[in-house]
């Protein structure tokens, strides 16, 4: 990177550093943290989606609907999050080609397993064996937020689905008084008021879903941890310019200072959020304020 | 080979008793069953240790937190925020490496180089730090006329605490340290995906499902496995703290008792 560089064994300490922190490999350890914030970018807004479906399914009046529902609500909170994320990523994955496998190759008479196989015709691979390097990893990629988007949907419709039930019932009988149908009453009176409720359960979701983010490694994604256990392991002196002992300990340092710094902001701005939204809400937290600022007892 | 003879081999293979190999072809569903059980082994004990040996440590952090002595107060402070601030996957990977370097300082760290004491090191200092944030959150809503109660019948110092301050802390903790438990056996299975070796293919539950699903290519048989025991133990749980919570509320008439949630919310 700098000038400098071209002889690292001569350096003095600083300089050394200087340009060990800045090889390619690095680069690609500072571009995963990117990765991180693109997972969180996708995966947020998808789950909030999956966990209104999940939560409106739990209160459908169509009884194998609200069975599903509440079956995925449920079973999220009773099995270890990872084992979802191990099971989904291969379960997926072999759904869209077990799916691409009945559409093109309709005459193929063997069966799709094979004893411990999982066979389909070249055609119906996901992604294709001659597609280039960066198909696979996004199509990896995609998989992993599709895995996240399904475990995290089914806390945030736990969230909702409270949510939906701490509004008022009086306001939904009100409705029906003035002869709304189930689905106007749904999306004009439940929905735009069970947000002031979901907000604590959803900012606590949103700190769970950052810490999660280091699974993405167990998916298979070139992540900060994967570049944090490569760059950091013993480097030998005959395959690098900066050679070094064991520091995985220290990337990992780095790595928990980057989720604590990254938490904190988050905490800091949920909560003015939450006071932002408090405010002149008949809930206590408005009640607090009005008190602060003054108001009649 | 019977089921029998499957179970009598492998029921134990986690605490490396009974069959050394694993099997390698012909997976049975007995033996997912069978290995998989083995394996809730170690869940149970690194789930069961941690909450013990947390919960003294959660009740000392709540009270250094709600302490008046700043001394007291900012390192408890400080450690709830780093354990509950940072994932617990990097806790475990930066927790075993730095082990692995204390090992060269002093031989009293072999031992938490591998995963039966060093990841139980780091599940109990986690529980504990998120105990303690729900045990300091109950010891600030203890209803104020209670304390004053305490002091008008000349209550004071430990005996106070004993029996005033902390069986309140407790009851009204309770629903949220139930869901604390819950997610602690859940977290016990990252164990051995970050860092802490399986020695000679020593692991936990999840530890085989993987397992077996990287063998037969088919995670629908040892994931719905898995997931049958985990349900079971979220049960067990469920029932044990809710007896515990029925014998904390036993003084309250029927009306005002704290109510197990059902539906236990997110509170992590």
């Amino acid at each position: 990177m700098f000038n400098f560089c071209t002889d690292p064994d001569t350096l003095p300490q600083l300089q050394w550093f200087a340009c060990y922190l800045t090889t390619g490999k690095h680069m690609g350890f500072y571009a995963s943290f990117g990765t991180v914030l693109l997972l969180l970018a996708i995966t947020a807004p998808t789950a909030l989606l999956f966990g209104f479906g999940g939560a409106s399914a739990a209160r459908a009046r169509l009884l194998p609907l609200r069975w599903f529902g509440k079956a995925y609500i449920a079973l999220v909170r009773g099995v270890p999050d990872i084992a979802f994320f191990l099971f989904f990523v291969i379960a997926l994955d072999q759904a869209f080609e077990w799916m691409r496998h009945q559409v093109k190759c309709p005459d193929w008479d063997q069966p799709v397993r094979q004893g411990n196989d999982f066979v389909v015709c070249a055609a119906a691979k996901m992604p294709l064996g001659t597609s280039p390097q960066w198909v696979h990893e996004t199509y990896g990629f995609f998989l992993a937020v599709l895995t996240f988007a399904i475990v995290f949907g089914a806390f945030a419709a736990n969230v909702l689905y409270g949510a939906m039930r701490a509004v008022p019932y009086a306001q939904i009988e009100t409705a029906e008084a003035y002869g709304m149908s189930h689905r106007q009453t749904f999306w004009r009176i439940l929905v735009p008021q069970m947000w002031v409720f979901a907000l604590p359960g959803l900012s606590n979701l949103w700190m769970v879903l950052i810490k999660a983010t280091p699974l993405l490694f167990l998916l298979g994604v070139e992540d900060i941890v994967y570049w944090a256990r490569e760059l950091g392991g013993t480097a030998n002196p005959r395959f690098t310019d900066y050679p070094h002992g064991d520091w995985r300990m220290w990337y990992f340092l780095a790595l928990l200072v980057f989720y604590l710094g990254f938490t904190r902001i988050s905490e800091l701005a949920l909560d003015r959020i939450m006071r932002r939204l408090s405010h002149g809400q008949a809930t206590a937290a408005g009640e607090a304020q009005r008190r602060t600022a003054g108001g009649p007892p | 080979m019977s089921c029998w003879q499957t179970v009598q081999d492998y029921a134990l293979r986690s605490i490396g008793i009974g069959e050394r190999l694993l099997p390698r072809d012909d997976f049975t569903l007995c033996q997912q069953f069978t290995l998989i059980g083995s394996g809730m082994i170690w869940n149970v004990y690194f789930g069961l240790l941690a909450l013990l040996a947390g919960f003294f440590l959660a009740t000392a952090l709540a009270l250094g937190k709600a302490s008046p002595n700043r001394a007291l107060r900012k390192p408890a402070e400080w450690f709830i925020f780093v354990f509950r601030g940072s994932p617990l996957f990097i806790q475990f990977f930066f927790a075993y490496f730095l082990f692995l370097s204390l090992k060269g300082v002093s031989s009293i760290f072999d031992p938490f180089t591998s995963a039966w004491l060093g990841a139980l090191a780091v599940l109990f200092l986690n529980t504990a730090a998120y105990s303690g944030e729900i045990f300091f959150g109950a010891l600030l809503s203890i209803p104020r006329g209670d304390l004053e109660a305490a002091d008008a019948y000349g209550f004071s110092g430990w005996k106070k605490f004993r029996k005033i301050t902390w069986p309140t802390m407790l009851r009204l903790a309770w629903p949220a340290y139930t869901n604390e438990a819950i997610f602690l056996f859940h977290a016990t299975t990252l164990v051995y995906f970050s860092g802490f070796p399986a020695w000679r293919q020593k692991g936990d539950a999840l530890y085989y499902a993987s397992y077996f699903a990287d063998k037969t290519f088919n995670p629908f048989i040892p994931y719905p496995i898995l997931a049958m025991y985990f349900i079971l133990v979220t049960l067990t749980i469920v029932g044990v703290f809710g007896l515990v919570n029925r014998h904390l509320n036993r003084h309250l008439p029927a009306e005002r008792r704290m109510r197990m949630r059902v539906r236990p919310t997110l509170l992590r």
